[in-house]
Formats: C-alpha cells, structure tokens, sequence
C-alpha cells in the first residue's frame, strides 16, 4: 500500500470515528434550535420533530412578555463586558506583579491563589452572599453581580504565566531607556501579551455570560435580572414553557458561537502559549 | 562622554560571592573589551554598570559620580543586549523613539536623534518595518540605534553579535569599530570571543571566576601572558602546553624535560627566581612558533592525526608519541595529510614557561 493510499485510509477511519461523536456532541444544540421554532405542545408530542418549525418569532414575543428578554439581556452584556474588561486588568497586573518582581511571601501568595482554585465555588457562594447581601447591602446592584467575582485565579496564573515567558531583556532594555514600570508594563508587557489576554477575555466573557447562580441570588428585582436568570424565571410551578426557554437559550448562545468562532485563533494560540517555547 | 571607575566590585547571589572585589579604571573614550569563559562573572559586571543589578560591595563611578544607588536611566549609559531586546510589536522608527517618546522628550529632538542613529547604521529604508521582518544583522543594528539616540556617555554591549553567523558577525565587528571611533564613546563590551576581543579592544580585560586575571592591551595580553590562563584564552588556535621536568639551572637559564615528548630538553632563558632542580612546570608553546625539524631547536616526533588547510596557513593536531595532541600552525603545508609522522621543532626562546599554579615564570 502507498503512503497516499495509507494516509487516505487513515482519514477515512478517523472520519468514521469522529463524525458519529460530532453528531451526539451537536445533537442538543440542534434539538435546541428545533425546539425554539416550536410551540409548547409541539415540543412534547409523541413525534421526535428533528426539522425548524414557524413559532420561533411567537416564541420570543411570549417570552419577552413574561420575562422582559430584551433588558435582560442588556444587563448581561454589560455586566459581562465590565466585568471582562475589570478581570483582565486586575489579573494581568497581578500576574505582572507575580512574574516580575522580587518580594517577601511571594511563594505564598502563590500557593494561596493556587490553593483558591481548588476551592469549590459552592463553598464561597453562601458567605459571599451573607457579605455582599446582610452586611453590604449591595442586593440588586450592578457591583453586586460585577465585583465578588471578579478576581479570577486562574487568569493570575495564567498572565503571570505569559509574562514570565517574555524575555527579560525586553524590560530590561526600556529600564535602562528610563522607561516607568507602569508603563513597561502598559506599553510593551500588555501588547506582547494580546494572545493571551483573548483568550482569557473569551474565558472571562463566557464565565460571566453564563454565570446562574450567583446572579440567581443576589438580584431579585426583575430589573436586575441576567438573561439566564430571566430564563430560568419561565419555569413555573405549574407551567413551564419549554419554547420560549429553548428560544432565549437559542439567543444565548449564538452570540458566543460566533465570538468562539471569530476568535479561535487567538483563543488557541493564548491556550497553547505556555506548550512550545 | 565619561570614563568608568570600578572599586572593589563585589556581587553576591545569596551566599555565594560571583564577583570578588573587581578594581578596573576605564579611562574616557576607551574600547574595553570583558572577555572570559562561561560563568566567569564578566555580564554580571556589565550589568553592574548598567544598574540592573545591585552591586554587593565596591563602588562604581562613571564621569566621576559614584553610581551605586543610580537608576540606570541616571547613569548617562546606554546597553546592547545579545537578544537585541527590540520591541516587537513596533516599527524600527518606534523602537528607536520609544524611550525618549515615554521620558517626554521633545519631537522635534527625537526625530532628529533617530534620523542621525538611522543615518550613521544606514538603516533608514528600514524605520517603517517591524524586527520580524529584518535579518539578523538589521535587528543588531536597530539595537545599536536604540543605544545611540539616548547620546549616551558610556555604551555597553552584552554579548551583541552572539545570535549573529560568522559572516555577518565579522562585518559587525568593523560596524562597531567604525562606530566607535566616529563617536569617540567610552564603550565597554563583553564577549566570550577573544577573536572580538583582539580585534575590538583598546584594552582587554581577562576573567575568570569574577577575578580578574589580566588587564592590558591586545597584543601584549597575546606575547606577553600573565599567567597560563590567559596565555591559554588569548590566542586561537590556542597555545599547546606540554608537562616537563626542570632537569638544571644557571646562568639566566633552566633546562626542562619534556615529560611526555620522549624527554626531549629544551634550555629555556629565565631572569626572574629560577625553581629547583626536579620540580615539575608546563611549557607553553604557540601553535604558529613551531619551526620545521632540524632548524636548531629541540626536536619532537609527531603522529598526524587531522590536517586542516585554510588555504595560506595549515593547522596540523598531531598527536605525540604519549598521546599528548599538538596544534602546529603551518604556512604552505598542504600536503600534509593524516595518519603520516612528522617531526617539528621547539624554539626555546619562544616558549612560555608556567609552575605548577599555572603562575608565568620569566
């Protein structure tokens, strides 16, 4: 057999493999935008629909009725948006911190935020609430669902990790040229680092769009509702409507598809930053 | 433009003393070349200097102004890094602006600072492209040009053409030389390359292990070596040392043993304290101060093991009959081929003697 005819088969046998996975991977996804163009009944009939109905717009409009969609929504991409943009700039200074200078109890400091990833986010959640809820008062504030969360670990460690891989001679030079360390860091860490800051903003940006259960609690005022929260305000007692959820969720979720797929070079690239080199 | 002063330079990592207590004058204008192996301390004190590193011990004055607790940016001197350390999501232009654009310098001062560095390293065509999109070469020569819009008063060069292949590191070298003596600029410069260094320095200074071993002018670091590290560095192919015996004494002279060439005697001239009859020394001998056998000086039979011909000049290893390898510098020798003996001479007033610390005997 020749290589071509080698390489061919093995192609034919991975597609084999993979495209069965692909199909269960996408099958809820699918069925998500079937059920949006669907009416409440027709999502429960014996018949398993698998092709787009016409009640999507329907769907919507019920939901906005009940739920206030649109402003919800609008609450979610602010709070994401501030939030990414916050996140970014306090982890990467951190990080910064981390990998570039010399101080006492740094491997503590570390481990300490090493030792908050592996904190179970349930654990937190109750205190937090009591602090930002009972003691704060903050309930229903934009800096009630922006702030508790806005330290991220991970993204210390991940910038720290990129800075550390910039060579030091970079900052080195721009000492020496009598540049300031805020703005070696504003001007030449930060721009070097872009791959890895979209990749962690894309992180940043979904862990907040799809953040439930903090926003669950802290905002009970329909006006400060998230989307997800407006979402899960459809399931009722006694009715739950299975369309209108399954058409926000369609909502959802299609922006972030398109944000994942426009920005998947970077993301990939900031992921693998630390792997070669 | 300023000279250099350092004073009993000590620089500790932890508990361990990497430079000890270095003493050096750079006089104004001068080109001063660290040279050393590996680890021997000589970035260490460039970056001492620099101030991007704090000094243990000692001080360090440039212009005649201590230096210890300057900022480098204070220091009125500007670095070349081995990396090149150009910024790389910047135009030439910007990298060569960036520090005086950050410090606030006037644009009309900038722009005319970064004309003259692009003019004096012909680099302008390239001010528009970024570092990815230059050679090698170019990017060394951004780098200088970063160094020279700061007008500094000492330039320092850390390893500069390291990254760079031999040919374009030769035509480097006579950049930087030709620099040099267009902006009559202290420089000091650090290379594990003595070929650099001979050709480079004003003045070369020798480390090894955060000493300093040697300070002096090329040629007289290569004819006159203070001790066998230095007569051993300085010099490439480098000087072949041989174990030998002294065997008798007197009269301005010593008679030394070969220990491994067949106890071959050489009589060398020696004015300073003559050492005792048995005690053991290494005989130093250039590769090119091998004469032909039978010119009048002490004969050595040799295997020979690889021939290299450069064209005018040959470089033969050999190895001796108690496996001891020689480098012999020949002109004219291409037939010499491996595997074939022959026999070279020894002058004995060409050789270099060294006791047992590796101390010069003269």
């Amino acid at each position: 057999m020749s290589k071509s005819q080698r390489d061919r088969l093995q192609s034919i046998l991975l597609h084999l493999v993979l495209t069965p996975l692909a199909i269960i991977w996408v099958f809820p996804l699918w069925m998500m935008a079937v059920f949006s163009t669907m009416p409440d009944h027709g999502i429960f009939s014996p018949d398993l629909q698998l092709w787009f109905s016409d009640q999507f717009i329907a769907n919507i409009t019920n939901m906005q009725a009940d739920t206030d969609f649109v402003h919800a929504l609008s609450v979610s991409v602010g709070v994401a948006l501030i939030y990414t943009v916050l996140s970014v700039f306090l982890t990467s200074m951190a990080g910064w911190a981390l990998a570039r200078y010399e101080f006492i109890g740094k491997p503590i400091v570390i481990a300490i935020i090493l030792g908050t990833i592996t904190l179970p986010y349930f654990v937190v959640v109750i205190p937090q609430f009591v602090m930002v809820a009972r003691d704060f008062r903050l309930s229903n504030t934009w800096i009630a669902l922006i702030v508790p969360p806005l330290f991220n670990s991970l993204g210390v460690l991940f910038m720290r990790q990129a800075f550390s891989m910039m060579p030091a001679d970079l900052f080195d030079a721009a000492r020496v040229e009598g540049v300031k360390e805020w703005k070696i860091y504003l001007h030449i860490a930060l721009p070097l680092a872009r791959p890895t800051i979209a990749a962690l903003s894309i992180i940043l940006f979904l862990a907040s769009w799809n953040n439930y259960l903090w926003p669950l609690l802290i905002a009970t005022d329909r006006s400060m509702f998230t989307a997800p929260v407006a979402l899960g305000s459809l399931i009722g007692l006694t009715k739950v409507s299975w369309g209108g959820i399954m058409a926000g969720a369609v909502l959802l979720t299609a922006p972030m598809l398109v944000v994942f797929v426009l920005l998947q070079r970077h993301f990939i690239a900031g992921i693998a930053a630390g792997a070669i080199k | 433009m300023a000279g250099v002063a350092l004073n009993n330079v000590v620089k500790n990592f932890g508990s361990v003393e990497i430079v000890h207590g270095v003493s050096l004058d750079v006089t104004d204008g001068e080109f001063v070349v660290f040279v050393g192996p590996s680890g021997c301390g000589k970035s260490t004190l460039l970056r001492m200097i620099a101030g991007l590193e704090d000094i243990s011990g000692g001080d360090i004055d440039i212009g005649g102004k201590m230096v210890n607790d300057v900022e480098p940016a204070d220091r009125g001197i500007a670095m070349v890094f081995q990396s090149y350390a150009l910024y790389p999501h910047m135009t030439v232009e910007q990298n060569l602006s960036f520090g005086l654009r950050m410090n606030g310098n006037d644009k009309a001062d900038t722009a005319r600072r970064v004309a003259n560095a692009a003019r004096i390293l012909q680099i302008e065509p390239l001010l528009q492209r970024r570092p990815k999109q230059l050679s090698g070469g170019q990017r060394q020569r951004v780098a200088i040009g970063r160094a020279i819009v700061r007008e500094p008063q000492v330039f320092l060069f850390d390893e500069p053409l390291s990254n760079l292949d031999a040919e374009l590191r030769v035509q480097m070298r006579v950049e930087i030389a030709r620099l040099h003596k267009e902006l009559g600029t202290t420089m000091i410069y650090v290379t594990h390359d003595q070929t650099e260094a001979m050709t480079l320095a004003d003045k070369i200074v020798v480390l090894r292990d955060g000493i300093i071993e040697q300070v002096g002018c090329p040629l007289d670091l290569y004819d006159d070596p203070a001790n066998q590290f230095v007569a051993g560095f300085i010099g490439s192919p480098k000087m072949n040392f041989m174990a030998a015996t002294v065997v008798a004494s007197g009269n301005g002279s010593l008679t030394v043993e070969l220990d491994k060439q067949g106890r071959a005697r050489l009589a060398a001239p020696l004015q300073g304290a003559v050492p005792a009859v048995g005690s053991k020394l290494t005989v130093g001998v250039r590769p090119e101060h091998f004469g032909a056998a039978g010119a009048g000086g002490t004969d050595i039979a040799l295997d020979i093991d690889v021939a290299e011909h450069l064209g005018s000049t040959s470089y033969i290893y050999a190895n001796t009959g108690s496996g001891e390898q020689l480098v012999i510098e020949r002109e004219e020798s291409r037939h010499v081929v491996r595997g074939v003996g022959a026999s070279a001479s020894i002058d004995a007033g060409r050789v270099y003697l060294f006791d047992i610390t590796g101390k010069r005997l003269r």
